[in-house]
Order: C-alpha cells, then structure tokens, then sequence
C-alpha cells in the first residue's frame, strides 16, 4: 500500500473509534507528536514528586504524612505508566530521560514554581491534580491504545489525589485563623498556574485541527480550562477561599464563570526555563540520575554474572 | 558502559485464584527476582492482585496487524463452532 | 516499674524506630537511583510510617495520659526519643542506605517474627502485619546487598565502607535492660540474645554470599534507651516536628 493509502486507512480507522496500537502504520508526524506529547506528560510526573516530595518530611501529622507518600508514589509510577507507553513508539526510556535532562524535553510549567508552606500540598492536589485530570480524562478517549490505556489507569488512581488535595484545604479553610490564611495563600500563589498549565488559549496554539483529527487532542485547551474554572469556583466558595480574580463573575445565561487576562508572558518565560523552580527542579533530576548510574550498573553487571553462571551449571 | 535503565520485562498479573494472568504493563528491571519486585510494587499496590509473572520482553513474539486478515477472518464463517449456532427445543434441560 | 510503663517505654522503642528509619528512607523521594526503586523505596518507608503509627497509637493507650500518636511523634524532644542510634543515621549514598536497612531490617525480622508470639494481644497482632511487610523489605534490601556487593568494583567498595560505617551501631540493638527483662518474665517480648544468633547468621550468610567482609569495628555505640541519639536526630526532628509545633491549636 502506498502512503497515501495508508493514510486514508488510518484516518478511518481513527474516524471509527478504533484504536490504533504500537505495529499499526502511522503517519511520522502522529508518531512524533505522541512522543513528544506522551514523554512530556511523563516527565511530568517525575519533576512532579519534587515540589510535593518537598513536604513529606515536614507533614504535619502521620495520617498525612502517609497519605502524600502514597500519592508522591503513585506520580512515579504515573510517571512509569506513561514512559512505558512512550517506549511503544519506539523510543526507550534512556534517550527520554536523556531529553529531559539535555532540557530538550519540556514537562509541565506548573511544576516550576516553589512549595512554601503545607497548604502547598493542598493546593496541588485540589488544583493542580483537578485540572490534570480534566485534561487526562479528554485524553483517555484519544487514539493511541496504549496511551489511552495509560490514562484510564492513572485518571482511576489521581482522583484520590484530587480529593486528599481538598480535603487538607477544607480542614485549613475550617481550621485556625492562621490555617485558613494559609490556605488563602496558596490559592493565591496556585490558582493562575494552574489555570495556565492547561495550555495556551487556542488562538495561539498551532496544528490544533490536525491533533484534533488524529484524536491526539481531544479538546482545545480554553473549553478544558473552562470547565475546570466551573467546577472549581464553587468547590473554593464551598469552603470559604475566595479565587484570587476581581472579574471573575459568573454569567448567568451559560452557567459559566467568566475569567480575568491570563498573564501568558509569565507562562512563556517558566515554558522557556525562567521560572522560580526550573534550573532546580532540572538539578534534582539530573543529580539524581548521575548518582543512581553506579547503582544500574552494578545491577547490570551483577545480573551479567549470574546468567553467566546459569550457563555454566 | 553506557548507561542504561535496564531491560523491559512485560508484567503479567493474576487478580483472584481460579482466573488467569493477565498482562498490565511492564517495568524496567536487571534481572527477573527485580522484576518481580518491581511489578509488585507499581502494579499491585491497591491490592491488585495475588500471583505476577514477569516475561522479558524481547522474548515476546507477536503476529502482526498485516497477519490479521489472514489469521482471523478464517474463523468467522464458522458459527458452528458456538453453541448458539444450535437451536434446541424449549423444555430441553441441561443442553 | 509497673507493667504499664514497661509496655509504654518498649512501644516506644519499636514505634520510634519505625518511625525514624521511614523518615530516612522518605528522602530518597524522587532522588532514587532508578524510578523503579524510588517506587520501592516509598513503599517501603510507607510501611515504616504505619507500624509506626500503629505502636504510636497503642503506646498513647497505654500511657493513657491522653497522648494520641501525634503527641508522641511531634511533641517529644530529641531525648524523650527512643529509636536506635542505626535508625538514625543518614542516608549517605545508595549503598550506604542498603547497608542500613539491611542490617535494621534482618534485626526487625528476627524481632518481630518473635513478637508474634507476643502475650499482650495488641503487640501480637501488630506483630503479624508487620513481619509479612518486614518479610519483603529484608528480601528487597538482601537483593541490593547482593547486586552491589557482587557488582562491580565501584559499588563493591562502597557497599564495605557503608558496612563498616555503620557497623559500630549494630550491638545496641541487642542491649537489654530492665524494660526488657520485666517484659520478657512477663512472655510480651523476646530475649535479644536469641534475636542476636539468628541475626549474625543471617548477616554473615548474606554477606559471604556478597563477598563482602564482616567489618572490624569493635568500638560500639550504644544510648538511644536513654534518649542519648547522635547529633543527626535533632535535624531530623527539627524538620518533621516544625508545622506541628508552629501551629500548636492545629487541626490538620
């Protein structure tokens, strides 16, 4: 078949709702696209347990203590869903990680700003994690089978995380006058980031309609990040924090909170490597990868020994 | 030496006695005990499961989708082969 | 002594332990060697944290002096903390972290498999959750002991330093008082110099098997039933203690 053909067959195969999976043809672009995609979206995850990780050891009882190392663990191993999947494509996880850490690889904005105080932690997870899982629970229905697999997964296991994000924002909101200054705080600081981190309004986000098509995009960022904003709004009111935006109204007639200017300059300059967190975040990574090396190789080189053996014996 | 993150193993997991494994996934391990490890602790940590096989997985052999024509269609012109293909009088038991 | 503050003070230990050796193991978040082992690891130090939580909350019953398990993890000072000196200790590098918790967990092994045999019913049961988690710690931790003291030249040599570092701490655990032997004539805990044989064997097979060499070190440190800890403990708890303290009306 030649390319042209191939192609009309993969449309219609995407067009039919089928999967499409690691041995199918693809178009280079589509296989491209998912991998920069996919291995952003993994290394995500992974810079991700950094700024949480962060509080593990200053967790303020142990109930949370053990429930923000079960949640840090699963991000790694969202992280290993996601690379795993990525590694279908054929690319394997090392010249992923090698992009990371060359930081020729991208991964969220939103990880790149600091974690100051517990009610950090809530914040994450009610916002962060909430408006992740608006846009994984889109890609869940994609094309990409082992991709779309990932996420039914991952979308399963982050709404824990979701809800222990607002709980710990509830008891602050409902706590001390100190607590819930805390817990306002952290709205403050999160709120735009995360309202960000869905991406820039569609009028400048480029070959949307060709990912749409291939069902590598699902929904253009400004409708995702519409109706985290509605979901929101009136979780924040619920507990009394107030969404740090003066124009924020709701509009009668559609049910649907209108927003203030999003700053995209801040985003664009954290996207390029200028926010509070970056050159941090990337040293942690590249540290702990360069300190780790002995440690593979040692288990390499011993597994090498004992297969040697086997064949002796 | 260059760096590695270890071979892929392909993970395999029995949810309850009595049903087979079935694959979830895999991980990245240097030798089989590790992978068994490794298995455990990303695919089974909401009590997912009570036995793990882990394969390598370039000692996995697959058909491929241009096979699939070829493979499968055969087997769709023999309904006879279910057993609603056979129409049993009502008030027949234990057929 | 009464049987009450025998009990207390001996949940004390164990809990303390648990609890500090997880906190240790926590750092390696996101830092590990491997993604695969920075899952592990988590795992691991979860269920340090839970048996923790569990001895903790039984030694505030006990105590019954209205301390929950959060008083006794955030509000005691370094002295009032009981863990062993070898909990303590920092992670170093990856070896030296393996060094560690393979000698701790060989020791919790032994201990625990004992403790459920326990007379008082709570320790018992404790006993038997935690022996199946400790079971799989000490096989992770002897894999690693095995890798890297069989590996390569490099993790060979690190691996008998971080042996040899740590190897002063081990007899503590073995130190006996007269907590122990009230509760011992009392069928709740096991005499530690059985504990000890079974751990030297354990050890010294894995390490010959390793091809590591059994360290040296004959001067020992001992004093953490006395509260006396190394200096590494106050950072330690400066840190986990800080926002529990800084928010004294708190509920989280």
């Amino acid at each position: 078949m030649d390319d042209a053909k191939q192609l009309e067959a993969f449309e219609a195969k995407i067009a039919s709702g089928a999967k499409i999976e690691p041995k199918d043809w693809m178009p280079e672009a589509y296989r491209k696209q998912l991998i920069r995609m996919m291995s952003q979206h993994a290394h995500s995850e992974i810079v991700g347990m950094l700024p949480e990780g962060n509080w593990i050891t200053r967790a303020p009882n142990l109930r949370r203590k053990a429930i923000l190392l079960a949640k840090v663990q699963d991000e790694a191993g969202h992280g290993l869903y996601l690379y795993s999947a990525t590694e279908t494509l054929g690319i394997d996880r090392s010249e992923l990680l090698a992009q990371l850490h060359t930081g020729k690889a991208k991964y969220s904005s939103i990880f790149n700003y600091p974690t100051l105080t517990w009610a950090d932690i809530g914040a994450i997870g009610w916002l962060v994690d909430g408006a992740a899982i608006m846009n994984q629970t889109a890609l869940a229905r994609g094309s990409y089978g082992p991709y779309c697999r990932a996420m039914v997964r991952i979308c399963k296991e982050e709404s824990f995380h979701n809800r222990q994000g607002y709980e710990i924002m509830m008891h602050l909101a409902q706590g001390t006058p100190e607590q819930k200054a805390l817990a306002q705080d952290a709205l403050n600081r999160w709120w735009w980031p995360s309202i960000m981190m869905l991406g820039p309004s569609d009028d400048q986000s480029p070959n949307s309609d060709q990912l749409m098509r291939w069902k590598v995009k699902m929904e253009s960022n400004d409708a995702i990040r519409q109706r985290f904003i509605d979901r929101t709004v009136p979780q924040a009111d619920f507990i009394g924090l107030t969404i740090p935006d003066k124009d924020m109204k709701l509009d009668e007639k559609t049910g649907s909170y209108t927003h203030g200017p999003i700053n995209w300059d801040e985003f664009f300059e954290v996207i390029k490597g200028n926010g509070p967190c970056n050159a941090n975040r990337l040293k942690a990574r590249v540290d702990a990868d360069k300190k780790g090396a002995w440690v593979r190789e040692a288990a390499t080189a011993y597994a090498a020994k004992r297969s040697k053996e086997k064949l002796v014996a | 030496m260059t760096d590695s993150q270890w071979p892929v193993w392909e993970v395999f997991v029995q949810a309850n006695p009595g049903i087979s494994h079935k694959h979830v996934g895999n991980v990245h391990a240097a030798d089989a005990e590790m992978a068994i490890q490794n298995a455990r602790d990303v695919y089974t940590r909401r009590s997912e499961g009570i036995s793990i096989w882990v394969v390598p997985a370039n000692n996995i052999s697959a058909s491929s989708p241009e096979d699939q024509g070829a493979f499968f269609e055969p087997s769709n012109d023999k309904p006879y082969r279910h057993p609603t293909f056979y129409k049993i009088p009502e008030g027949v038991k234990y057929l | 002594m009464t049987l009450q503050e025998a009990k207390f003070e001996y949940l004390l230990r164990l809990g303390d332990s648990s609890l500090i050796i997880g906190h240790r193991l926590s750092e390696w978040c996101g830092h590990g060697p491997i993604l695969e082992e920075d899952i592990a690891l988590i795992n691991i130090a979860l269920d340090f944290v839970g048996n923790a939580t569990s001895l903790l909350t039984y030694a505030g019953q006990v105590e019954s002096k209205g301390r929950d398990e959060d008083a006794l993890a955030f509000m005691r000072g370094e002295r009032e903390y009981r863990n062993l000196l070898i909990t303590e200790q920092p992670n170093g590098d990856y070896a030296n972290t393996i060094a560690r918790q393979f000698l701790f967990d060989t020791y919790m092994f032994f201990l625990y498999e004992e403790l459920k045999n326990s007379k008082d019913e709570t320790i018992a049961a404790i006993a038997v959750k935690t022996h199946k988690e400790i079971t799989y710690h000490l096989r992770h931790t002897s894999e690693w002991m095995l890798r890297l003291g069989d590996g390569t030249a490099e993790s060979h040599e690190r691996l008998q330093n971080g042996l040899n570092d740590l190897w002063m701490f081990t007899s503590e655990m073995f130190e006996m008082d007269e907590v122990d032997a009230f509760l011992i004539k009392e069928g709740i805990v096991p005499d530690l110099n059985k504990i000890k044989a079974n751990w030297e064997k354990r050890v010294f097979e894995v390490l010959a098997e390793a091809t590591l060499q059994i360290p040296t070190t004959t001067f020992k440190q001992k004093g953490s039933k006395e509260g006396k800890h190394s200096e590494h403990l106050g950072f330690l708890l400066a840190e986990m203690q800080y926002v529990h303290r800084a928010y004294p009306r708190a509920k989280w």
